[in-house]
Formats: structure tokens, sequence, C-alpha cells
């Protein structure tokens, strides 16, 4: 009976993400003109390219830079909000959440236009103070900013609505605990706080990682990858080079590379998690 | 209750008597008898330019009795590339899809042949350009049809007012409407020069050097117009030659009086640079224009299309064909080319360039001088040359005449732009022609 109700999941699942996913390993396999199976081939061909050890760096960089700063900030904000009195506190977590739920591309689309290269509303502030203009998206160093600051600026209130549900279960008993003990602030966040939401932690931090790794709207909307390919991640990559370049075996092989990437982090993570959650 | 049974014997009399009457009955034709046909067209930028596709196929519809609908597909973050690779991969889809210049090589086998009906409308409107046959044939066959809509030359269009007053050319007088360019000034040098009195004013020209089409058929013009290929006709890598020396010095000039913020440009980024009156001249069709009558009337009436300045090689206008293609999958085929004779037709040719307000490029040799061009405006004879009425260009796609296979890795991943943009930012020239030889020889596999 259990299987037959969990059946239309397992479909679904297997429908939506078993079998792209075969699909893609499979496409992975055969030549350019999809006529010829090719085994590791297009592994091997994508291992001497200096361009895809470049989108291996710069999604690294982008994904951990990005998940780091998202936790920090929501770490911070969430701290802000729990110290808040309840009154006005749902206004804030609301208000707070407003750039997690604007889809992704269209709030790019106003990044863009505030980047804008001709016309950025962030250069003609500036100008006031005699600064800039900055070439946001036309210098490498410039674009890697811009496209990691506008992935914090979208994924930094899931991370503090997360960190806030963890704060406010942790036990007001442990504080007082620890103030009794005469821990002073930073000894309350370091031996009460973080421990305590070292799970929560972990969790968003793999679920973070693997979303950001993956992110394809926001660079594709800034930059398309540019200047000379400096902010392409291997979403974006992979769809320049399997659709845009008419190889959709190449491309497939690029989102594939990662899986292993964050396989490894998921395993880790989650044994990291398993085990506490066992010692508890 | 009573029920009424039918015996062995009813049955059998009433099948042969409706058989009887079927097959002495007239034949009667129904409202579409002969089928059905879903295209898949290109969503116009031009309001309402949709418009006389529509009319034309209904028009065509209902005359041969087939049920058509239509999807209007934009291109907009590569919307009309993706349907073309989902129904390839598929096998399902529309019956007629309109694809962008390489796509029709890159599912050759998967579209049906239509040289059945392309010998008989290249007799009808003239020869088709170099570019044309290069992207829409392959092994002397046509893979799909040149379709006016979207077609487009992305040439010249300058301020008349600042070219003449900073840089001291009469784009007007060069280009008179109705009559033959006095081009022969007219050349990458006299360009140079212009962009850099352009610049010094504080109207430079605007030129992208980003990864999106307008600065890759750009770059891909200027190349060619030095003879620079990255790779020849025949597949060999021409990486480092003397031409594409020349090309990128020639760029090194020229990135140095462009805006300081090209490398991040965009498709829409040169339109604006227009529109708000900050440039003396881009490369574009005439949408710019088109909007800044809307938007900037005293704009648009300094705007003026014309040709491509000449390199030592010749004169290079970079031109993007569309092609309706016929999936070899469709249950149709036979409807479907029998539609697109329909919209290959003087008259509907016509109807279309109309209704793009000029925007809309035949790639067909008796098909440039139409009245649209003579006529749009302001000013008037703005975009008389727009579609090289008196041939002085050869129309040309960056990256060509590499296989095509090859040349889409070499367009679609900005090689040309980024080449440029490497040796004007401080890369050797040597280090730069070695980074693009690696990339063209990533391109090579099939």
């Amino acid at each position: 009976m259990a299987f037959f109700l969990t059946l239309p999941l397992i479909l679904l699942i297997a429908l939506f993400v078993l079998y792209p996913a075969f699909y893609s390993m499979h496409l992975a396999t055969l030549n350019k003109s999809m006529q010829k199976f090719v085994a590791l081939g297009n592994f091997t061909f994508l291992f001497k390219r200096d361009t895809f050890w470049m989108v291996v760096r710069q999604s690294c960089i982008f994904a951990l830079t990005a998940v780091f700063f998202k936790a920090l900030m929501g770490f911070i904000v969430a701290h802000f909000v729990h110290n808040l009195p309840a009154k006005g506190q749902r206004k804030w977590r609301g208000m707070l959440l407003v750039p997690w739920v604007i889809p992704p591309a269209m709030s790019t689309l106003a990044w863009l236009w505030l980047f804008d290269p001709s016309y950025s509303a962030f250069n003609y502030t500036l100008s006031f103070f005699g600064v800039g203009p900055i070439p946001w998206l036309g210098d490498t160093f410039w674009a890697r900013f811009s496209v990691i600051l506008v992935n914090v600026w979208y994924g930094a209130p899931f991370f503090m609505i997360m960190y806030l549900a963890a704060l406010k279960s942790v036990p007001d008993q442990l504080y007082e605990a620890a103030a009794i003990d005469g821990a002073n602030w930073w000894q309350r966040i370091w031996y009460v706080t973080l421990p305590m939401m070292r799970n929560i932690i972990a969790i968003t931090t793999l679920f973070s990682l693997i979303v950001t790794f993956a992110n394809f709207d926001i660079v594709r909307i800034l930059t398309s990858g540019g200047p000379l390919d400096s902010t392409h991640l291997f979403a974006t990559w992979a769809f320049q080079v399997g659709i845009q370049s008419s190889d959709i075996p190449l491309g497939a092989c690029v989102s594939l590379f990662m899986v292993p990437i964050l396989a490894v982090a998921a395993i880790f993570i989650l044994r990291d998690v398993n085990k506490r959650g066992n010692e508890a | 209750m009573s029920r009424k049974t039918l015996t062995r014997r009813q049955f059998v009399a009433a099948t042969a008597m409706s058989s009887a009457a079927l097959i002495t009955a007239p034949y009667v034709r129904g409202a579409y008898a002969a089928g059905k046909l879903s295209i898949g067209f290109w969503d116009h930028w031009v309001p309402g330019a949709n418009k006389s596709s529509t009319d034309l196929v209904n028009e065509w519809a209902a005359k041969e009795k087939v049920e058509v609908s239509i999807d209007y597909i934009t291109s907009n973050n590569k919307k009309l590339e993706l349907t073309v690779a989902a129904e390839a991969q598929a096998k399902s889809g529309h019956d007629i899809l309109q694809m962008p210049t390489w796509w029709p090589h890159a599912y050759a086998d998967q579209l049906e042949p239509v040289s059945d009906i392309m010998e008989p409308i290249i007799k009808q409107n003239g020869e088709v350009n170099g570019t044309t046959k290069y992207l829409g044939q392959a092994g002397g066959k046509w893979l799909a049809v040149p379709a006016t809509v979207g077609s487009q030359i992305k040439g010249p269009c300058s301020r008349i007012d600042l070219m003449k007053k900073h840089a001291g050319i009469d784009v007007q007088e060069m280009y008179p409407a109705g009559s033959v360019p006095k081009d022969e000034n007219w050349t990458m040098e006299a360009f140079l020069k212009a962009a850099e009195a352009c610049n010094k004013a504080g109207v430079p020209f605007g030129i992208g050097l980003g990864e999106t089409t307008d600065s890759v058929d750009t770059a891909g013009a200027i190349f060619q117009s030095f003879g620079a290929e990255l790779v020849n006709a025949k597949g060999d890598i021409t990486v480092k030659t003397d031409a594409v020396r020349q090309a990128l010095e020639f760029y090194k000039k020229l990135i140095a009086v462009l805006p300081t913020d090209a490398a991040s440009w965009d498709d829409a980024s040169n339109n604006k640079w227009l529109i708000s009156g900050r440039g003396a001249l881009i490369l574009n069709p005439p949408s710019s224009w088109a909007v800044a009558k809307r938007d900037a009337p005293q704009v648009a009436e300094q705007c003026w299309t014309h040709g491509m300045p000449a390199g030592p090689k010749g004169r290079f206008a970079p031109f993007l064909p569309y092609f309706w293609g016929v999936w070899a999958f469709g249950k149709n085929k036979e409807a479907a080319k029998s539609l697109l004779t329909h919209l290959s037709q003087p008259s509907s040719i016509e109807k279309f360039v109309a209704a793009s307000g000029g925007y809309d490029l035949p790639a067909f040799a008796n098909m440039t001088k139409l009245k649209t061009w003579a006529e749009e405006g302001p000013p008037k004879g703005t975009l008389y040359s727009y579609p090289d009425p008196h041939g002085r260009q050869t129309m040309s796609i960056a990256a060509s005449p590499a296989p095509p296979k090859i040349a889409q890795q070499i367009y679609s991943q900005a090689t040309l732009t980024k080449l440029v943009l490497r040796y004007a930012r401080g890369e050797t020239i040597e280090q730069a022609l070695a980074w693009a030889e690696g990339e063209c020889e990533g391109f090579m596999r099939s």
C-alpha cells in the first residue's frame, strides 16, 4: 500500500529527474554530430581545454565566495531580526525576503540597468563623489564582483530565514546558563549559538552551494560569461557550447562535470550532519 | 422496455449500403482537406510585423484548404535556437521552423532538402548572395529557404550632423538616395580617422566588443575586409597570418577611440548609444533608427544608413540571414514547401519589407530596390542604401569561409572579439594569436 501511495512521486522523479539525468549522461558519450559513441572522449577533450579549466576555477570562486558572503550576511541579519521586538519582526522578515521571492531573471534585469555600461545609476551616483566611472561589467575583476554581488543579494535572505528559524529554536536556558558562567557576547555565539546551529548551517551551505554552482540566470543576463569568458560558470558555458554552438554532447559533458564536485561536497556535509544527529 | 437487436444479415446490408453510398457520392472537399500545418516563426522586433506573416499564411491556407497554426517564437535569450535544438532532439514539432544563420547546417541531416522549390524561386527573384548560399546549402543542395523576415545587414547608421561637423564626412553625399554611392574614399583608414575625430569631439562611434552578435558581426566584416580568416574554407587554421595581424593592428587603434566600456556591450547597447545622441555612428540594422523615430525624433532625423568602409580586400557588409526549414520528420512536407514558395513570391516579400518598415531584407538580387527603402524617413531616403541596391558590398558573415560547423563555434564563442580585446588589453600579438589558434583547434572536433 505504502509503495502505491508513493508511486506518483516515484514516477515524477523518474520522469523529471532520472530520465533527464541518464539522458544527459548518454548524450555526453556521443560525438559532436551525435552519431558515434565516444565513451569518455568528450571529457578527455575538455580536460585539454584552457577555457574549461578557467570555467572550473571561476565556478569555484563564484560559488565559494557567494555562499560565504550569503551565509555571513544571513547570519548577521538573522541576529538583528531575532533581536527585534516581536511586534515589528514580521514586517522586517517579509521585507528582507523580497530579494529571494522576486524571480531572479527579473531582479537581475534591474541590476543590469544599475550596472549598464553607459547609463549606470551607480556610476551616476559615484560621479558626485568624484569616483568612477567603474566598468562594472566590462572589466574582469568588476564583472566577477558584480555577478557575485547580485547572487549574494538574491541568496542572503534564504540564509537569513533559515538561521532565524534555527536561532528561535535555541533554548533560552542555554544563554542564561552561559550568562551565569560569565560568557561574553562572542563566547555566547561561539559556544552556544554556533554549535546549536551547526546542522542548519551545514544543510543550508550544501543546498546553497549546489544552487550557486548551477547558477545560470544571473551570469547569463549580466555578462553572458564575458568579458573574455571571465565570468562563465558551468551552466552558462554549457549553454554556449551546447546550444549556441550546436555541440550538445560537449554541453552535456560540461554540465555533468558539476556532479562529482557537488557529490563530494554533499557526501562530506551530509555525513557530518548524520554523525551529529546520531550523537544527539 | 423493448430492445431492438441488429441481426447479422441487417449489419452486412447496412455496411454494404453505406460503402456503396460513399464510393458513388461526389468528392466533397472539406474546409481543411489538405491537412494541417504547424509553423514556428521568429517573433519580430517591429510591432505589427508579425501580422504580415499571419495574413500571408492565412491567405495561402484558405486557397489550399490547409489548417494552419502559427507560433511566434522570440529570439530573446536564444529561445528560438532552443526550440530548434529541442525539436531536432525530439524529432517532433513544427512542420516549418524559422532558424537563424548557422542552424540549417547544424541540423542539416534532419532537414528536408528544398532545392526543388529554391530553383524556381531563384529564377524568379534573382540570384542569392554568397553568404546565403554558404549558410543555406550543403553539398549543392538547399537545406532551407532564405527567409526575408528577420534577415538583416548590420551596416553603419551614421549621424549626418555629427559626421559632417567632426569628421568632415557628408554621408548623404557619399551615399545619395536614389543613385550610385560615391564611396571610393570610404575606406578603413577614413573610418578610423572619423572614429578618432568623433571620439575627440565626445561622440565616439558605438561599436561593441562583447560576446553578442552585433559585436561579433562587426569584427567579422572588419577582419574580412583585411582578408583575415582564422580558419580557411578547407578547414585549415590560418590564425598566424599577416592579414590577421593587420586586422588586429587596425582594431587596436579603433578600440582606443571606442567607449571605454565597449567590452561589456550587448546587442541593445549600440541602439541606446545612438538613440541617446551620445555617438556619431553605430553598426546595426535600422531598428535603432526606427526606435529613435518614436523616442527621439530629433536623432532619427539625423540618421543615415549606408555601406561599410572598404579594406584592402574589399567592402564587406555583415549580413545575417534567417531561413525557413522544413523538418524531414514533418507530417505535411508538400504543404510546407507550397507555403514557403508562396512566402517567397515578390508580392509577399514586398509585404514583409513594408510591414517591417524596411528592416527585413530579402536575399535575392532582384529584390533590393523596393519602394519601402526609397520612401522611408525622416530623413527621406535614410534606408535607401540599406539593402545595398547597387551591389557595392560583399555580404558576409563572421568566421566564414570556414566550414560552417567550425565557423559556428568561432561565431558563437565570439573568438574574434575576444582576440582583439586580448591584444588591445596588453597581451602581445603572438600571445593573442596563440590563444586563438588553441581555440580553433578545439573547434575542429567532429
